[in-house]
């Protein structure tokens, strides 16, 4: 798209600018009404004190300032140790789930990338299937397979160990059965939460969805590792194998050091999409036990349409925002920078459309 | 893709067994991958008591279809289905021709506002949906389509990052057919609906697989914009049964089999675009 093909063509670009704004115009208004909008809107309701009923810009609704915020951050009240509470469940759900899933899909990746593989689309299918179904179709199955006395615990059973409640077990794992800690511990706390809490990783429940995240999503990551192991030249490789680099050598020297891009990719989406993990809980224990699967998408769904606390609902719905952008803005930062060293931005345009089929995909998305 | 048969000699009994333990590791996780699946299907054909009794087997002790008669001829399912189904070809029909033309807008015409609408369209693509469910709400209900397919459908009539992937595939085809068919005095919207959209099959075919499997799957929006039974989709009706909501117990062939019937549709479209799906992860963004 060079200045002087534009200029000549000139004669051609009349009526561009109608026509332009015309095509654009569903776009614009439906994203502007259901998108910026709400957001604009939401961003009152979280500094209001809306109950529900009516417009929330009606006149008997009245500016609050950051008291939604404040209940939540720092109120000290049973606001906070919910919030508390969901993020807490929701970022030992991120640390599980997010380096195990890349890990994994990195392993499948490798495995069926190997040259000579007989039934190489049957593997690719059986780890790719679990990503195309809805999140509340596997949860129904995994809230089957983890109940007391599922398929799970069954097969745990032929080899004498005696399974846990799963679903109904709110004990944290890394608590390793201890029911009370150390006094400091148990004295202190974060967000309404005792720091012995927080230390005591998710519950036996919060596993059920850890272990459901990995499996639906790690044949979507798959897939991108193996559209980018493939991208790899072989010359290197074999370069390597002259050198006598053996195959565990040449996996973390030559091919690791050139997934980065595709790693990091993975990371951040993973990272992005287990933030927003709602329908799961919807679908399955709606955070019990003991609140040790709340997160703060079903929390903040809680607080507005169960509760009817809508500001409080909102300021959680902006907290979750913000944690989400960073994520976000990060991601893109780096993207960006390889745009300029490869030609016209086809890997930014391949990174989202990935990024949107993972997110359609994704069982730790709200979709 | 290639294979390379000369890069691997056979070695020998060595190499026979590493080859062996390296399948059999494969199908171990494929069996992990697909058993759960497998026992979904027998478990719909056991009775409750079965279920219960005996999780693994993939051969009901007895066999029954109960659990499909009741979702079919005693519950709300076929009106689930029903709306599920409607919701789907809107949106995916939506999406397509309104995802295009906008991409194709800001990859090919020069107008005024034009980077401003691009960034605009960047920034909102980074705000995460499930931020979106209250907003939602607020807005739909203040527009009064609260509670009917209006409010169900338009706000997933387009999405952001299907104009991305448009404007990203319009790039990539040569311009010159369309100047052509210009200095042939075709108008801007003749040109884009008979000359460039045929040329964009590739394109279009990943936003239908994304629109179907995204609308068919779609569960927050429908939790915020609707109320009544009538207006529940699959998704919906699904999540609550699993629940308990409607109080029936456990109930878990019932509940599995309705899984599976809501599966099938998108599994379907899985096995058609197989090829695609598996092969082009770069999506349309092909040259």
């Amino acid at each position: 798209m060079t200045t002087t093909t534009d200029r000549s063509r000139r004669g051609l670009r009349r009526g561009e600018t109608a026509s332009g704004w015309l095509f654009t115009a569903p776009m614009l208004i439906l994203l502007g009404l259901f998108l910026v909008v709400p957001v604009a809107m939401a961003l009152w309701v979280s500094v209001s004190d809306w109950g529900g009923r009516g417009s929330p810009f009606a006149g008997g609704v009245s500016f609050v300032g950051l008291k939604n915020y404040g209940a939540l951050l720092v109120g000290g009240g049973l606001d906070e140790a919910d919030f508390g509470m969901s993020m807490k469940n929701n970022a030992w759900y991120v640390v599980f789930v997010v380096p195990i899933q890349t890990a994994l899909s990195l392993f499948l990746a490798v495995l069926v990338n190997r040259q000579v593989l007989k039934g190489r689309g049957f593997f690719r299918t059986a780890f790719y299937f679990p990503s195309v179904t809805s999140s509340v179709a596997i949860t129904v199955l995994f809230m089957f397979l983890f109940s007391t006395t599922g398929a799970v615990n069954a097969a745990l059973g032929w080899l004498g160990i005696n399974g846990p409640n799963w679903v109904n077990d709110p004990a944290g794992v890394l608590h390793f059965g201890a029911t009370k800690g150390p006094t400091f511990l148990e004295q202190n706390d974060f967000l309404g939460v005792s720091f012995w809490d927080w230390l005591g990783g998710p519950s036996v429940a919060m596993c059920v969805y850890i272990i459901m995240a990995i499996f639906t999503t790690s044949g979507t990551f798959m897939l991108l590792f193996l559209a980018a192991l493939q991208n790899i030249s072989g010359e290197v490789q074999e370069a390597a194998m002259v050198d006598g680099a053996n195959g565990w050598q040449r996996f973390w020297r030559v091919t690791l050091p050139q997934l980065r891009p595709t790693l990091f990719t993975v990371l951040t989406l993973g990272l992005i999409g287990c933030w927003q993990i709602f329908d799961q809980i919807y679908t399955g224990t709606r955070g019990q036990p003991a609140k040790t699967t709340i997160t703060p998408a079903y929390q903040s769904y809680k607080s507005s349409f169960i509760d009817q606390d809508w500001g409080q609902g909102a300021a959680i719905a902006y907290i979750l925002f913000v944690v989400i952008i960073v994520f976000t803005l990060f991601q893109r930062w780096v993207l960006r920078e390889r745009k300029i060293s490869r030609r016209r931005g086809l890997p930014y345009q391949a990174a989202v459309t990935e990024a949107s089929r993972a997110k359609t995909a994704s069982r730790g998305g709200a979709r | 893709m290639t294979a390379l048969p000369t890069r691997r000699m056979p070695r020998g009994n060595a190499h026979l067994a590493t080859t062996s333990i390296f399948y059999a590791l494969l199908i171990a996780l494929a069996l992990v991958y697909i058993y759960p699946f497998l026992i979904q299907v027998a478990t719909s054909f056991k009775t409750d008591p079965d279920a219960a009794s005996d999780p693994l087997s993939l051969i009901p002790p007895t066999f029954t279809t109960e659990a499909y008669t009741q979702l079919f001829l005693r519950s709300d399912y076929p009106t689930w289905f029903t709306n599920s189904v409607i919701v789907t070809i809107f949106v995916t029909t939506g999406r397509v021709f309104f995802d295009s033309l906008a991409g194709y807008a800001l990859a090919r015409l020069h107008f005024r506002g034009r980077n401003l609408v691009f960034a605009g369209l960047v920034a909102v693509m980074s705000v995460p949906a499930v931020v979106l469910l209250i907003p939602k709400f607020l807005v739909i209900k203040q527009f009064g389509i609260y509670d009917s397919y209006a409010g169900m459908i338009l706000p997933l009539l387009v999405d952001a990052a299907g104009v991305f992937i448009m404007k990203g595939f319009f790039e990539s085809i040569p311009v010159s057919v369309e100047e052509q068919a210009r200095i042939d005095g075709a108008g801007t919207f003749r040109v884009f609906w008979s000359i460039v959209l045929p040329m964009a099959r590739p394109a279009l075919i990943t936003i239908i697989i994304l629109s179907f499997q995204g609308s068919w799957n779609e569960l927050a929006h429908f939790i915020i914009s609707t109320q009544s039974p009538e207006l529940t989709t699959l998704t919906k009706g699904v999540a609550q049964l699993a629940n308990g909501q409607l109080s029936q117990g456990r109930q878990y062939p019932l509940k599995l089999a309705a899984a599976i019937i809501m599966t099938i549709p998108v599994a379907v479209m899985f096995f058609i675009f197989q090829r695609r799906i598996m092969n082009s992860s770069a999506g349309a963004v092909k040259e």
